[in-house]
């Protein structure tokens, strides 16, 4: 989660000075989520999310260095810079992007999972869409086939109650996404996802259900991102007191807490961590800034294989 | 071996033989298992291969397209069947944003094994929003393959490299010319390779170029125009992209005249693309303006006497090489 945390605000940074560039979606206030259900996946699992993907792909265990060199559009990037921000990958940690049309990674999810079942194996894939994604069409397309399927694919709505500037008093029927599945008699969850022991306890039994052979689930994480819907986006449609509120909350605040109070660790040993995270952000910095840009001669590979 | 075939035959047979190889092939799309097909191209399939590998689907283009998407990056190899291409603008984003555009995006990493296929193009009296021609719209598009045969030997040999083809291929069909039998040479494992046109017809004095049915018209309307001493090459594009632009070239050097037809509508069509590559490479070879012959800009009518007034013709066809012989 810390690392997630620091990363992001470190590219928020960077986007400040100029280095990140267009589209920028930051992940902070919803770490937990990722950082907790990656404590539920086992090898071989699949994750696939919209744009909002930095913390996402970090959860898969690649390396965070080639996902800041990407944002910066260099050659040792994830994509050898040629996708930026909404769209990280790492085929190898079976994280399928990254994907920057709202909704559209919803099917593939399902297809990822329907691959799964077909070769027999017991995989599950991780499909994550936010609550403005919710409202698309595909989603919909898509929980019908998974269910009639019966395919083993857990679909996670990170709730952080905005799309984009659209709150979901206004743009949403129901306030319950989680039941969005009832019609597919699909069964859904809403859990707490500010809590990094709520998603990992609540997550694991949804996780159970897919893994299972019982079909498809929702999530339905109850969140918040701090910041802008992108870089670009000063949030001016919420007001200060709503997200101070908020960052009470704060997942990694109540963990440390949590975790000093059980005396699990030391404020020292706490101090150790965010140093070592601290240097490790620095060296991801530094390989990133010091990446060369792409080759011209990349412009025109990878089209086609 | 010489073997006479319908394009639906040949079609069919591709899939079944390619199923037969690799076990990661499935077909899905809407009406392709029990009913076999729409059109019958699927028939017989899902007999032979069972319900895991002949899907039939809900009617929801946009959600199993993407789903296909999914399983081509899981590495199986789908074949998703449009009941027609018309409906697949209901995917186009699946298809274009995702299916075309992720190897790029990944940095190669992810792959994107697919064949979207079915009928494109007018069939009949189906009026317009069942009666239009994709091929330059999925022909602009980096990332994507797409392959419009005419024979059914092509359309077998075709199909075969597309399924084994590791990038998503759009494979447009024609609805009316299912029927049509081919007697033709065919290999034991018949492949023709994507992005090589064909010349149909060898001529000297001006060369007609198109794809899918109108290809039938272009072969009659060079056989009248022989009678009248004009011997006219017709040249069978079968792959939109990666169009050949040797073939296209080589020919016109040889006869300096040409007229492209196509179903499509006129503005950005391939002809206009093909005019474009003319003027690039064999400009200094042209003794006549290049002429385009496609639908008219207007959706396509219902009323039988309208239809036939808005899609070129064998006789529109000999009337526009008149043309660029000067010979009206």
């Amino acid at each position: 989660m810390l690392l997630i945390r620091r990363f992001e605000e470190k590219a928020g940074q960077l986007y400040g000075m100029g280095l990140i560039a267009g589209f920028c979606h930051l992940y902070i206030g919803q770490e937990a989520i990722a950082s907790g259900m990656r404590h539920t996946m086992k090898n071989g699992d699949k994750v696939i999310t919209t744009y909002r993907d930095h913390g996402h792909m970090i959860s898969t265990g690649s390396d965070p260095k080639k996902i800041m060199a990407e944002l910066l559009g260099r050659s040792d990037g994830s994509s050898k810079g040629k996708g930026g921000s909404m769209h990280l990958f790492d085929f190898e940690k079976h994280f399928y992007g990254g994907h920057g049309i709202v909704g559209a990674s919803v099917p593939i999810g399902t297809g990822l999972a329907f691959a799964d079942k077909y070769l027999g194996n017991k995989n599950v894939t991780y499909c994550y869409f936010g609550d403005g994604a919710a409202h698309q069409g595909q989603v919909y397309e898509s929980f019908n086939m998974a269910k009639l399927w019966n395919l083993p694919v857990l679909f996670i709505i990170e709730n952080n109650h905005y799309a984009m500037g659209t709150s979901q008093k206004r743009s949403s029927s129901t306030d319950q996404l989680h039941k969005r599945g009832e019609g597919f008699n699909i069964p859904g969850l809403k859990i707490n996802g500010m809590d990094i022991f709520d998603v990992i306890s609540e997550g694991q039994k949804c996780v159970d259900f897919v893994r299972t052979g019982k079909g498809p689930m929702i999530i339905e994480f109850d969140t918040y991102r701090y910041r802008g819907h992108s870089m670009s986006d000063p949030a001016t449609y919420r007001s200060k007191e709503e997200v101070s509120c908020q960052k009470e909350k704060d997942p990694i605040d109540s963990l440390r807490h949590e975790i000093l109070t059980s005396k699990i660790v030391t404020e020292n040993d706490i101090e150790k961590i965010d140093e070592a995270i601290k240097s490790e952000i620095n060296e991801i910095v530094d390989f990133a800034k010091n990446s060369p840009e792409p080759d011209e001669s990349e412009l025109l590979t990878d089209i086609y294989n | 071996m010489i073997r006479k075939l319908t394009v639906r035959e040949a079609l069919r047979e591709a899939m079944a033989e390619e199923m037969r190889s690799d076990e990661k092939i499935f077909v899905m799309g809407e009406e392709v298992a029990e009913y076999n097909g729409a059109y019958k191209v699927t028939q017989g399939l899902l007999a032979e291969f069972g319900t895991k590998r002949v899907i039939d689907t809900p009617i929801t283009e946009h959600g199993f397209a993407g789903l296909g998407v999914g399983a081509a990056f899981a590495g199986l190899k789908p074949i998703v069947e449009f009941m027609t291409f018309n409906f697949a603008m209901q995917a186009m984003d699946q298809i274009i944003n995702s299916a075309a555009k992720t190897c790029y995006m990944s940095g190669g990493q992810v792959r994107c094994p697919i064949v979207f296929r079915g009928p494109n193009g007018a069939a009949s009296r189906v009026a317009a929003q069942h009666s239009q021609c994709y091929a330059a719209w999925y022909g602009s598009i980096p990332g994507l393959k797409v392959v419009s045969p005419y024979s059914a030997s092509d359309s077998k040999g075709l199909l075969k490299a597309a399924i084994r083809d590791p990038n998503p291929v759009i494979f447009l069909e024609n609805e009316i010319t299912y029927g049509f039998s081919f007697e033709e040479e065919y290999d034991e494992d018949h492949v023709v390779e994507i992005g090589k046109a064909k010349v149909i017809r060898e001529g000297s004095d001006v060369t007609i170029i198109g794809f899918s049915l109108v290809m039938k018209y272009a072969l009659e309307a060079a056989q009248q125009l022989a009678s009248e001493g004009i011997n006219a090459e017709v040249i069978d594009l079968r792959t939109i992209r990666p169009i050949d632009r040797t073939t296209i070239v080589e020919s016109v050097k040889k006869t300096s005249r040409c007229v492209t037809v196509e179903e499509g509508f006129p503005f950005a069509s391939i002809g206009s693309e093909v005019s474009s590559i003319l003027m690039e490479e064999a400009f200094d070879y042209l003794d006549a303006p290049v002429k385009r012959l496609a639908s008219v800009d207007a959706p396509l009518p219902y009323a039988a006497n309208l239809e036939s007034l808005a899609l070129p013709k064998t006789a529109n066809i000999v009337a526009a090489v008149r043309d660029v012989c000067f010979r009206n």
